[in-house]
């Protein structure tokens, strides 16, 4: 089904350092799940694995449908502007009206008119991270991958990006892979947290939400769930959260 | 205001230079502190100036230099660019090719002038094979340094946006480099150009070099003064021309972090 990601018992090696081990995580259609765990466990290899960056070394990775990365900060083209960056997201579309269109309909959804002809360095940091979500979510992409995309934000705007994140998803719908340091993010974003181990990498917990989006950080769900995680965490660590 | 007040000393100041360079240049003059045949008056190189325009030489011989520089620079950036990009990408093509690259860098161009003059005559064809030699190789290398730290990030963009092979090329590698390409060309178009007249001094039968020379044989230090001013003029020009290239508004990222 399109938008379903399947890791099999999905295992990598760099050299001889084992970075994942036989890690199997299935994720459904239109799932939003977020991966936390200590720094440097793998989080990061892992998207890479279903961004097709990176092959396991055992194991198999079956992405359904068409994938989108976001990143922590500078994933825009500098030397592009707004409207070419997004229309990197719509190249299939031969029609120039169109696509012309649709970047118009993105510049909407993330509220940004006005900016279509400034660079990325012209903009502030939450303002090029929804214009390389709207870059993402362009032409009818399946799998929305995040990299730590709100880490290199003010807590304020960090915020105000979860907020905007969960209303383009439900505008947009996609299946959502988001790797996060912040529990509290995961909490108010996802469906399901997975908790990593320290590496290699193995699921060594998972978390269900089941209160919908937007929620609020102080809803009882997220801050039970943040509680529970850090707990999960301190348990590995024996020094909280990283 | 403020603005106003900063263009207007940025005008003010270095005509002050200007000016106090005169006076010392005349004092010095006056002071007879070198022979009046070793040393000209700056009246002396004014009509001077008046001499050379008036003859049209100035001119022909401006017009010659560029002509030269513009070529093997050209030619130079147009096969250096892609080499370096080739040899930024090709790790096999950056081993067996390097050293060699840096051996000829460390070369000085005018080493060549033997050989130039052998192969090619005096002429036109000898300068710009001697400016080719100055530029090309900072250019390979500052090309293949600069696509060495293209960000990994945006070949996962690419990659992930599907750019095929040239698009990756013309989308993500040249413009990335772009920034430290335009200011490696601003450095070796000033080493072109000294390159130029000094091939012209020793091999020229024009050129604005070669008019170095004629001002001296003829012992026409005026002469030599104006041709001095103008090749001076010319070489700020250039980096002024060049320098417009950094205002381009797909390169201006690079100069702004």
């Amino acid at each position: 089904m399109t938008g379903c990601l399947e890791l099999t018992d999905v295992s990598v090696f760099f050299d001889e350092v084992e970075v994942i081990r036989e890690l199997s995580l299935g994720i459904l259609q239109g799932e939003f799940v977020a991966v936390v765990g200590p720094s440097g466990c793998g989080k990061t290899t892992l998207l890479n694995l279903v961004a097709g960056f990176e092959r396991p070394s055992l194991g198999s990775v079956e992405c359904h449908g068409q994938v989108r990365m976001v990143y922590q900060e500078d994933g825009l083209f500098p030397w592009a502007t707004v409207t070419e960056n997004i229309a990197l997201g719509l190249r299939h579309i031969g029609d120039r009206r169109e696509r012309k269109r649709q970047i118009g309909d993105l510049l909407r959804l993330i509220r940004i008119e006005g900016f279509e002809h400034h660079y990325p360095r012209q903009l502030s940091g939450g303002m090029r991270q929804l214009v390389e979500l709207a870059r993402a979510l362009a032409g009818g992409s399946d799998v929305l991958l995040m990299d730590e995309p709100f880490s290199a934000l003010d807590y304020l705007t960090r915020l105000r990006m979860r907020n905007e994140l969960a209303r383009l998803l439900s505008e947009m719908p996609r299946t959502a892979v988001l790797v996060t340091h912040d529990i509290e993010e995961a909490a108010q974003l996802a469906d399901r947290i997975v908790v990593l181990t320290q590496r290699p990498a193995r699921i060594r917990h998972e978390f269900t939400i089941s209160t919908p989006r937007p929620r609020e950080p102080t809803n009882p769900e997220v801050v039970d769930a943040v509680r529970r995680i850090l707990a999960e965490l301190n348990v590995e660590s024996g020094a909280g959260q990283h | 205001m403020k603005e106003n007040r900063n263009t207007v000393r940025a005008l003010l100041l270095p005509a002050l230079v200007a000016a106090i360079f005169i006076v010392v240049w005349t004092v010095v003059w006056r002071a007879g502190v070198f022979h009046r045949s070793a040393f000209p008056s700056p009246l002396a190189v004014v009509r001077g100036f008046g001499v050379e325009i008036a003859t049209g030489r100035l001119l022909s011989d401006s017009v010659t230099s560029l002509f030269r520089v513009t070529c093997g620079f050209l030619l130079a950036v147009a096969l250096g660019i892609p080499a370096g990009v080739w040899m930024g990408q090709k790790l096999s093509a950056r081993l067996a090719f390097l050293p060699m690259t840096n051996f000829f860098r460390n070369l000085s161009p005018l080493a060549w002038m033997p050989f130039a003059i052998l192969w090619f005559g005096v002429g036109d064809a000898a300068a710009m094979f001697l400016i080719f030699l100055s530029v090309f190789f900072p250019v390979v290398l500052a090309t293949m340094a600069a696509v060495g730290t293209i960000p990994l990030v945006y070949f996962h963009v690419a990659q992930n946006y599907g750019l095929r092979r040239f698009e990756k090329l013309t989308r993500v590698t040249l413009p990335a480099i772009m920034p430290q390409v335009i200011t490696t060309l601003r450095v070796t178009a000033g080493v072109a150009w000294l390159v130029d007249v000094a091939a012209e001094m020793i091999a020229g039968r024009d050129g604005l070099g070669f008019a170095v020379m004629d001002a001296r044989n003829g012992l026409r230090t005026d002469l030599l003064v104006v041709e001095m001013i103008v090749i001076g003029i010319i070489g700020v020009l250039i980096d002024r021309l060049l320098v417009q290239l950094t205002n381009v508004p797909s390169v201006r990222w690079g100069y702004e972090r």
